[in-house]
């Protein structure tokens, strides 16, 4: 693959040199400009790579997008000089920025799904930077899409081009944009947060080759994310923002090492998990609250005790009153499901859920008002999940007047109360939820779920939308709220190690099935199921050298169409030929220290741990 | 959930088979539509007060004489048997006897219906492109000065009854400047010339009517679409403006458009009446109010059936178009 051809002589020497100085970036009418980027400097050698980091709202997008001549609507460029190639950007007008983008800086965004025109074909979308940029005929462009999609190691190089983008994947589809952006061999690649939207383990395939393809091409990449581990294997420099402006800049190694800005430190802390701290616990008898009894279900049409759809079999869970019970899994995995059949949003087919030792009804319809009390759903999209034309209070309001019948001034004081309870000021009750922040938005809505005064809280990835420090402030609000208020907690989460460091019991679930559960202690202590295996090792590390040393470890890919055996055996690498492909595994058990720990594998106990 | 089971992404895309299948079914739900639509304009006519017998014989008439007339007119015959003769001679194009001109449906409709045709057919080829054109101006400039003059141009279109516009267009283009005809003159020896000045003034009124509606429904679904991430990447392609509009929006948005033009259009059949009254055009709208007032029972039905099938057809062809675009429902 040559991509990276040189154009004229003169570009030769400052191809791919990016130098950006005094960078301003305004929002606003003239009069009323608020800048979201400000004083903004640095520069790239040719064919390094640079991470902007921050939080969102930090302008790392909106920087990285401004060295494309491009600024979101209602923003626009007001100061400072961006030069990439020797050429400046910010002077360049509609033609020239249409020259320059899609040719010599490229583009991966966050959102393959998004990005992907559903109604074209992956190929012509694909092809189309060459075709506008008149750089190659059809034929010549589909030959050399072929080559790239080969490259990155996508299945079915010579036809993936014909489908459309529902049919592919997410990890797929991230790819083929990448494919998109490295057809014409720009000089200047832009990554805008490419692997935040895949599972851990799809990450891994993606980001190995986001990397090799940089390094092939030999083009600058500028490379936005907030996830610092993940930055320490694409990055030779680092740009640390907050607000809009520069907080540090430097080498990877210095800026992660030695960190010399607060605002650093406090974003490398959270990475390491290290901020969130959980008092250990006396280990003490558990009170069930929550009995899940080889639960199924799924969508569609339920005959004897099979949906038409199934998503989940035969899944047992036990949470004890005052207890955080993790579900970890993929998405596709079905835990968004579970948490639902235990709301009652979707019916259980199959099974029994006890709460408090009494059977749940099935579906909504049969469930008296106090059980609803009783479990409360916290939404994963806070600002879907909260009407946005309310203020707090209203919202607030609204489940006491429904569950406990406080009205007038006395709702007003509870709701005084709840705000305390998720350390929010009073006085934010009389604001609108459009005016609150991603973070405060998502504290409203456990208080919203609070409000009732549930014995059950199921929190379905209610971080996930949220920025790092953010997000383990409201793990910890959580935490701080199932100990001082005795709820339990039913914590649904891709993040490991979130659950790991967060939760008494955990579960893993794939495929709709649950292959390892196990107290908090006995799960810290192992051994693992192959895809818990899986799911550790593909969490990012802080260490530069993790990507390359972690193995190809995905043996195939999809689920088994025999339902019966285990779901993850195309993707084992340590499946047993002739036994884990044609039968269904068993359920071991380990049972020491009062520790309760099971797995659905073939592999004895012993085996397990060996590997 | 697609990242979790890529073997359920594997499937190539289904070919012509599939559309085919697709628009199959599409038809024959609207044939069973247009069977039942038959049922209900059979009943619902006979429910009419009063009869052709009557009407022909006035009020002098004798119940004797009615009844005689009943008879030979094969009123007098059981309802479902009446039905099954009607239906059978719509299929074999022959509707019957007009009740009241005493000549064959056929011909009074074959008179009619071209002059329709041709006035629908008109106004489509403007009203159109024009709505398309202006919906998809109005998007791309959106809350800029080209989209708040659009949108009250539109609203005002809207909200002006359609008799007020064909008046002022006969005031100013005829009265005044002379330069139109006020009634349309439609016959078979007029020349093209002839018969496009005669219908400029009918056409441009339901032209007004019709591409408001058409207009404001392409722009919504053009900036439904324009917000999308597949637009901003397109830019960041260096893709021309003309070419996301066309090549990328287009075929996203085209669905929800081919619908509300399909809508439009089919008032251009049936709810011209008033457009027909005014200008004194020979077309079926008229033609179907006559059957009403003289209870020309047969003439009636078939009007009827016509704007029915007419409606039909359009909301298939927009389905269709609405599949062929959209490549989730094809595969």
């Amino acid at each position: 693959m040559t991509l990276a051809a040189p154009e004229t002589h003169q570009n030769v020497t400052r191809r791919g040199q990016i130098t950006v100085s005094g960078l301003r970036i305004v929002v606003g009418p003239p009069d009323a400009e608020r800048a979201i980027v400000e004083d903004v400097s640095f520069a790239i050698e040719p064919g390094r790579t640079l991470a902007l980091i921050g939080e969102s709202g930090s302008g790392k997008s909106t920087i990285a997008l401004s060295l494309a001549g491009y600024a979101r609507p209602g923003a626009r460029i007001a100061g400072g000089t961006i030069e990439v190639g020797g050429e400046r950007v910010d002077l360049m007008d509609g033609k020239a920025l249409r020259g320059l983008r899609g040719r010599r800086v490229a583009y991966v965004a966050q959102s393959a799904a998004a990005a992907f025109n559903p109604s074209r074909t992956i190929m012509a979308q694909v092809i189309e930077p060459l075709l506008v940029h008149r750089l190659a005929s059809r034929k010549e462009a589909m030959a050399r899409a072929r080559r790239i999609f080969a490259s990155l190691s996508l299945p079915d190089p010579e036809n993936i081009g014909e489908r459309y983008p529902h049919q592919l994947s997410g990890g797929q589809l991230q790819r083929l944009m990448a494919a998109m952006a490295l057809i014409t061999g720009p000089e200047l690649l832009i990554f805008d947060e490419p692997t935040t939207a895949l599972d851990v383990t799809t990450q891994v395939e993606v980001l190995k080759a986001f990397k090799a393809a940089i390094a092939e091409s030999g083009a600058t990449a500028v490379y936005v994310c907030h996830d610092l581990p993940v930055v320490a294997q694409m990055a030779d420099e680092v740009l640390v923002l907050q607000n809009g402006r520069t907080k540090e800049a430097g080498s990877l190694g210095t800026v992660f090492g030695t960190p010399a800005d607060p605002y650093t430190r406090a974003l490398l802390a959270a990475a390491d998990h290290g901020g969130l701290t959980r008092l250990p616990r006396p280990e003490q008898e558990c009170v069930p609250l929550l009995r899940i009894d080889g639960l199924s279900a799924g969508y569609g049409k339920i005959r004897d005790g099979r949906p038409e759809v199934p998503i989940l079999e035969d899944v047992s869970l036990l949470c004890g009153r005052g207890e955080a019970v993790g579900v970890i899994g993929e998405s596709g995995s079905g835990k968004s499901t579970l948490a639902k059949v235990v709301a009652g949003l979707v019916p259980l087919a199959d099974g029994e859920v006890l709460l408090d030792g009494t059977p749940l009804p099935a579906d909504l319809g049969g469930r008296s008002r106090e059980q609803f009390r009783k479990v409360q759903l916290v939404f994963q999209h806070a600002e879907t999940a909260l009407n946005p034309v309310k203020t707090v209070g209203e919202l607030l309001a609204r489940p006491l007047a429904l569950h406990h019948g406080i009205r007038g001034a006395a709702a007003q004081k509870r709701v005084a109360e709840l705000l305390d309870l998720i350390q929010l000021p009073a006085a934010t009750a009389a604001r609108n939820i459009r005016a609150l922040s991603g973070g405060q938005k998502q504290r409203v809505n456990l208080a919203r779920a609070l409000a009732a005064e549930p014995e059950l809280l199921i929190c379905d990835e209610v971080t996930s939308a949220l920025d790092t420090i953010v997000g383990q402030a409201i793990l910890e609000l959580i935490d701080s709220l199932r100990r001082d208020l005795g709820i339990a907690v039913m914590f649904i989460s891709h993040d490991i190690s979130t659950v790991r460091t967060f939760c008494d019991r955990i579960m893993v679930l794939y495929g709709g099935r649950a292959v390892e559960s196990a107290t908090c202690a006995a799960f810290a202590r192992g051994p693992h199921h192959p895809y818990t295996r899986l799911l550790l090792e593909s969490v990012p590390q802080m260490d530069p050298a993790w990507l390359a040393s972690s193995a190809a470890r995905a043996a195939g890919t999809g689920l088994p169409l025999n339902r019966e055996i285990c779901r993850f055996e195309p993707r084992c690498v340590s499946a047993i030929r002739g036994r884990c492909n044609c039968e269904a595994p068993p359920l071991r058990q380990s049972q020491g220290h009062g520790q309760n720990h099971t797995w659905l594998c073939h592999h004895p106990v012993e085996a397990l741990g060996a590997e | 959930m697609a990242g979790a089971f890529p073997q359920f992404a594997r499937k190539a895309p289904r070919g012509a088979s599939v559309i085919l299948h697709l628009v199959g079914r599409r038809a024959a739900s609207a044939l069973l539509t247009l069977l039942l639509v038959s049922i209900v304009v059979f009943t619902i006519s006979g429910l009419l007060p009063g009869d052709a017998a009557q009407e022909t014989l006035g009020q002098s008439a004798t119940p004797a004489q009615v009844a005689a007339l009943r008879h030979e007119m094969g009123l007098d015959r059981p309802g479902p048997v009446r039905y099954v003769q009607w239906l059978g001679g719509i299929l074999r194009a022959d509707p019957g006897q007009s009740l009241v001109a005493n000549m064959p449906v056929r011909d009074i409709i074959a008179e009619r219906l071209p002059n329709s045709l041709m006035l629908a057919g008109f106004t489509a080829v403007i009203a159109v492109p024009l709505a398309l054109a202006m919906g998809i101006a109005a998007a791309v400039h959106r809350g800029g000065k080209v989209d708040r003059v659009l949108s009250l141009a539109t609203l005002s279109m809207v909200a002006v009854p359609e008799f007020l516009v064909a008046t002022l267009g006969v005031l100013v283009f005829s009265v005044k400047l002379l330069w139109l005809p006020s009634i349309a003159l439609v016959s078979s020896e007029a020349s093209l010339g002839d018969t496009i000045r005669s219908c400029a003034l009918p056409v441009m009124t339901l032209t007004f009517v019709v591409v408001a509606q058409m207009a404001r429904m392409t722009r919504a679904a053009m900036i439904a679409q324009l917000d999308a991430g597949y637009v901003e990447m397109a830019e960041l392609k260096g893709v021309p403006f003309g070419r996301i509009v066309l090549w990328h929006v287009m075929p996203n948005a085209i669905g929800p458009i081919v619908n509300a033009a399909a809508l439009s259009l089919s008032y251009l059949l049936g709810g011209a009446i008033i457009v027909e009254t005014i200008f004194n055009f020979p077309g079926l709208a008229s033609l179907m109010v006559n059957a009403v007032t003289s209870r020309d029972m047969p003439l009636l039905q078939s009007c009827a059936m016509i704007f029915c099938a007419a409606y039909l057809l359009l909301v298939l062809i927009a389905d269709v178009v609405a599949i062929l675009s959209n490549p989730r429902q094809r595969a």
